[in-house]
C-alpha cells in the first residue's frame, strides 16, 4: 500500500505539472458542453420553400400564407412550372416544393376534396421528413379550418374529424436541451475515462520509463492502480463541473439526487477506464491507442440513444446497444434528471455497468504484462 | 556462495518474428560472469546485447538456455531478480517532467528503500548533479542524465548492474570519468555488467565477451582476446590510400586489410619478413608519402579477425 502511495503521488505531480491535460480535461469540456447542446437542436426552422401555384386563387394564397406564418418555412421560390421549381430544389435554393393543381379552390368547394403535392429534398434526411410532416400538419390544420367555416351550411355532412391532445411527462415543455445535455455530459465522461489513462500508459511504454517500472519489484495491481485512480477522481472532478453547467448555464437541475448521479458515474468511469486500460495493454505507441479508442467511442456515441433513439433503431442495432456501456449511463443520467429515479430503479443498468467494470478490467490485468 | 558466479548464462536462444521473417537475436550463447568484476559484452549494433540484457533482467523470455543472475534463475526467481538487480537500459528511460530529486526518490520508493539508506553507494556520482536536483530531468545535459540513471539503478543497492550502452552519445571526457565511476562502483563489491559498441572500452573491462550476429565470438580478458591474435599486423599509410587498399587487396600472401583511423591495418597469413610484400606494393604503385609500421594488435583488429572465421 505504501507504494501505491507513491505511485500516486508521482502520477499527481505528472498530471498537475502538465498544462496541456488540465486544458484539455477542463476548458474542452466546458466549452463543448456550453455549444454542444445549443448547436444539437431537433427543430428544423427555415426550411426553404418552393411553391408552384397553378389556381392563384385565394384559398390557395390563404394556404400559402398559413404556411409561411408557421415559421417553419421561408419561400424562397415562387414558379410557375414544377420544372422550374425543381430547377431550385437541384441548385439548393430549396428543401420543399408544394405544388397547388389548377382547380384546387374549385375542387376543394364543389367536390369537398384538391389535390396537393409536396416534393422534398431528401439529401438531408432528417430535414425532409420532418419538413414533409410540418406541412402536412399544417395543411390538416388548414383543413380543418375550412371545414369549420363550411360547418353552417347544414347539408353538408363534415367529415368527421379526431383530433389529438397531448401532454409530455416528465419534460413538459419538450426543452430538448433537458435530455441532450446530460447526454453530451455522458459523451464527454466516456472520451475521457477511455483515452486519459490509456494515452498515459502507453506514453510510459513509447518513452521506455515502463521498462525501469517492470524492472522493479512493483506488483502490476499497483500499477494499474497508480494509473486508474488519479484519471478516476479527474473525471468525477469533469462531471461535477458539467452538471455546474447545466444547472447554471441551462436550469436543469435533477429530479432525483447528485448522489445517485455521482454513485453510478463511480461504477461507469471504472469501466470506461478499463476500457482504456485494456487498449493500451495492446497499444504499442499513443497514436494506436488513440485512433482506436476514438473509434470505439464513437460507436459507443452513436448507438448510445443519445441522438438517435435506441427503439428507432433496427433489431440487430438495439441487441448491440445492450453490450454499449454508454447507452445504460445516457438512459440513467435521463432517469435521475428528469424522472427522479432513485437507485433501486437504476438496479438493471447498475449491474450491467458492474458486469463492464469487472469485465474490461480483469482482461487488462491478465493481459498487462511486465515482461514480453 | 561466495564463489558462485553472479551471472551464468547458459545456451541462450532468442528469435523475433517480423512477419514472416525470422530474425535471429540470439544464438545459442554461454558465459559465465564473476563476483565483483566488470564484464564488457563488446559487439556492434544489432548484436543481440539489449536482448540479452532484457532476458538477464527477466524483461524478456527466451526461446530456449537458461540463465542465472546472483544465483536466481531469471524465468522462475524473476521476483528475487528483480530486487537485487539494476538496470539502466540504453534509451534514457526516467521521468522527464519529474525533477532530479523527484525521479531518485520514486525509484528508491518503488524498490521500498529511502536515498538516504544508500546514499553513500551514490554519493560519489550524485553529488555532481545534487546541485541541479530541482531541475526537470528533461532539461539535464547528455552527461548529467546518464548520471542520474545511474544513480537510480543504483539506490536499492543492486548486486548485478547492467549497463545497456551507457556510454553511446557520450562526449569523451564523460566517458572517461563515467568508466572511473564504474571502477569505484566494482570496488564496492557490485558485478557489473557493461554493453559498448565503442572497441576502445573494452580495456576497461575485467573480462569481455565479443559478440556477434547473436554469438559469441570470445570470452577472456582484453590481454588474452589480444593475445589470441596470432598473425603479423602492419600499419600502412599513403598519401592514395583508395588505391592502396585495392594493390594490397589484390596480393595472394595478405588475409586482409581494412581501414583503421588514418591508416590501413594489414594482415598477413604467415609469419616471416612481410615488410618487402608491401615495398613492392608501394613502389609498383608509385605511392607518395608512405609509411610502414609494424603494430601491435588491439581489440578491433581481434574483432575483425574473428569476424573472419
Amino acid at each position: 500500500m505504501r507504494v501505491l502511495k507513491f505511485l500516486l503521488q508521482k502520477e499527481f505531480r505528472q498530471i498537475l505539472r502538465d498544462p496541456s491535460i488540465f486544458r484539455i480535461l477542463f476548458i474542452a469540456p466546458m466549452i463543448q458542453l456550453l455549444i454542444l447542446p445549443l448547436a444539437a437542436d431537433y427543430q428544423i426552422k427555415n426550411i426553404n420553400l418552393a411553391v408552384v401555384d397553378h389556381d392563384h386563387t385565394q384559398y390557395s394564397q390563404k394556404l400559402i400564407h398559413k404556411i409561411i406564418a408557421s415559421g417553419y418555412f421561408k419561400l424562397k421560390d415562387y414558379s410557375a412550372t414544377f420544372p422550374q421549381a425543381l430547377h431550385s430544389i437541384e441548385s439548393d435554393k430549396a428543401d420543399l416544393i408544394l405544388e397547388i393543381s389548377a382547380q384546387f379552390e374549385r375542387k376543394l368547394v364543389k367536390e369537398s376534396k384538391a389535390d396537393l403535392f409536396i416534393a422534398a429534398n431528401a439529401i438531408n434526411g432528417i430535414k425532409a421528413g420532418l419538413g414533409s410532416a410540418y406541412i402536412q400538419q399544417i395543411i390538416q390544420s388548414y383543413n380543418a379550418g375550412v371545414r369549420t367555416q363550411w360547418i353552417q351550411f347544414p347539408r353538408f355532412d363534415p367529415q368527421p374529424t379526431i383530433e389529438v391532445t397531448y401532454s409530455d411527462w416528465f419534460n413538459p415543455n419538450m426543452n430538448y436541451q433537458y435530455f441532450m445535455v446530460p447526454g453530451i455530459l455522458v459523451m464527454l465522461l466516456t472520451i475521457i475515462g477511455s483515452n486519459f489513462a490509456a494515452l498515459n500508459i502507453v506514453k510510459e511504454k513509447e518513452l521506455g520509463t515502463i521498462e525501469q517500472i517492470n524492472v522493479s519489484p512493483i506488483k502490476k495491481v499497483y500499477f494499474i492502480l497508480g494509473k486508474l485512480i488519479p484519471f478516476w477522481l479527474l473525471a468525477l472532478v469533469v462531471l461535477t463541473i458539467g452538471l455546474t453547467i447545466a444547472r447554471v448555464a441551462y436550469g436543469i437541475v435533477p429530479v432525483g439526487h447528485y448522489i445517485t448521479i455521482y454513485i453510478f458515474a463511480a461504477v461507469y468511469l471504472l469501466a470506461v477506464l478499463g476500457l482504456g486500460l485494456l487498449l493500451s495493454t495492446y497499444a504499442q505507441t499513443q497514436q494506436q491507442s488513440f485512433l482506436v479508442a476514438f473509434f470505439i467511442t464513437m460507436i459507443f456515441n452513436l448507438m448510445s440513444g443519445l441522438f438517435t433513439p435506441i427503439e428507432s433503431m433496427p433489431e440487430w442495432a438495439q441487441i448491440i446497444t445492450k453490450f454499449n456501456p454508454v447507452s445504460y449511463f445516457i438512459e440513467v443520467m435521463r432517469m435521475v434528471i428528469l424522472k427522479g429515479s432513485g437507485l433501486a430503479d437504476i438496479k438493471s443498468q447498475m449491474l450491467a455497468i458492474l458486469g463492464f467494470a469487472v469485465f474490461f478490467n480483469g482482461w487488462a490485468v491478465l493481459n498487462y504484462r511486465k515482461r514480453s | 556462495m561466495k564463489n558462485m558466479a553472479a551471472v551464468v548464462v547458459d545456451n541462450i536462444v532468442k528469435t523475433y518474428r517480423i512477419k514472416k521473417t525470422v530474425v535471429q537475436a540470439l544464438n545459442g550463447i554461454s558465459f559465465s560472469v564473476d563476483r565483483g568484476e566488470i564484464f564488457g559484452i563488446i559487439g556492434p549494433d544489432g548484436a543481440g546485447k539489449t536482448s540479452l540484457f532484457r532476458i538477464l533482467t527477466s524483461l524478456l523470455l527466451a526461446d530456449s538456455g537458461a540463465a542465472s543472475v546472483d544465483g536466481f534463475d531469471v524465468v522462475k526467481d524473476y521476483k528475487q531478480i528483480r530486487n537485487r538487480v539494476g538496470y539502466m537500459p540504453g534509451k534514457f528511460s526516467l521521468y522527464q517532467d519529474l525533477s532530479v530529486q523527484e525521479n531518485l526518490q520514486f525509484f528508491a520508493t518503488i524498490f521500498g528503500t529511502t536515498i538516504q539508506e544508500n546514499y553513500n553507494l551514490i554519493k560519489d556520482i550524485y553529488q555532481q548533479i545534487e546541485p541541479f536536483k530541482d531541475r526537470k530531468a528533461g532539461q539535464l545535459s547528455g552527461g548529467m542524465k546518464q548520471k542520474l540513471a545511474l544513480s537510480c539503478a543504483l539506490i536499492h543497492k543492486p548486486s548485478v548492474l547492467f549497463l545497456d550502452e551507457p556510454t553511446t552519445g557520450v562526449d569523451a571526457v564523460s566517458r572517461k570519468e563515467f568508466w572511473e565511476m564504474l571502477h569505484r562502483l566494482k570496488e564496492q563489491g557490485i558485478t557489473i555488467l557493461v554493453s559498448t559498441a565503442y572497441m576502445d572500452e573494452a580495456s576497461l573491462c575485467d573480462r569481455v565477451a565479443l559478440i556477434q550476429k547473436g554469438s559469441i565470438l570470445s570470452v577472456n580478458t582484453p590481454e588474452g582476446v589480444t593475445e589470441e591474435f596470432k598473425k603479423p599486423l602492419w600499419a600502412i599509410r599513403a598519401n592514395e590510400m583508395f588505391h592502396l587498399m585495392n594493390d594490397i587487396k589484390d596480393d595472394p600472401s595478405i588475409e586482409s586489410c581494412y581501414p583503421f583511423g588514418q591508416y590501413h591495418h594489414v594482415v598477413f597469413k604467415k609469419d616471416g619478413n612481410n615488410k618487402p610484400i608491401l615495398e613492392k606494393i608501394v613502389q609498383k604503385g608509385n605511392y607518395t608519402n608512405v609509411e610502414i609500421d609494424s603494430i601491435k594488435p588491439n581489440i578491433e583488429d581481434c574483432f575483425m579477425a574473428l569476424m573472419k572465421e
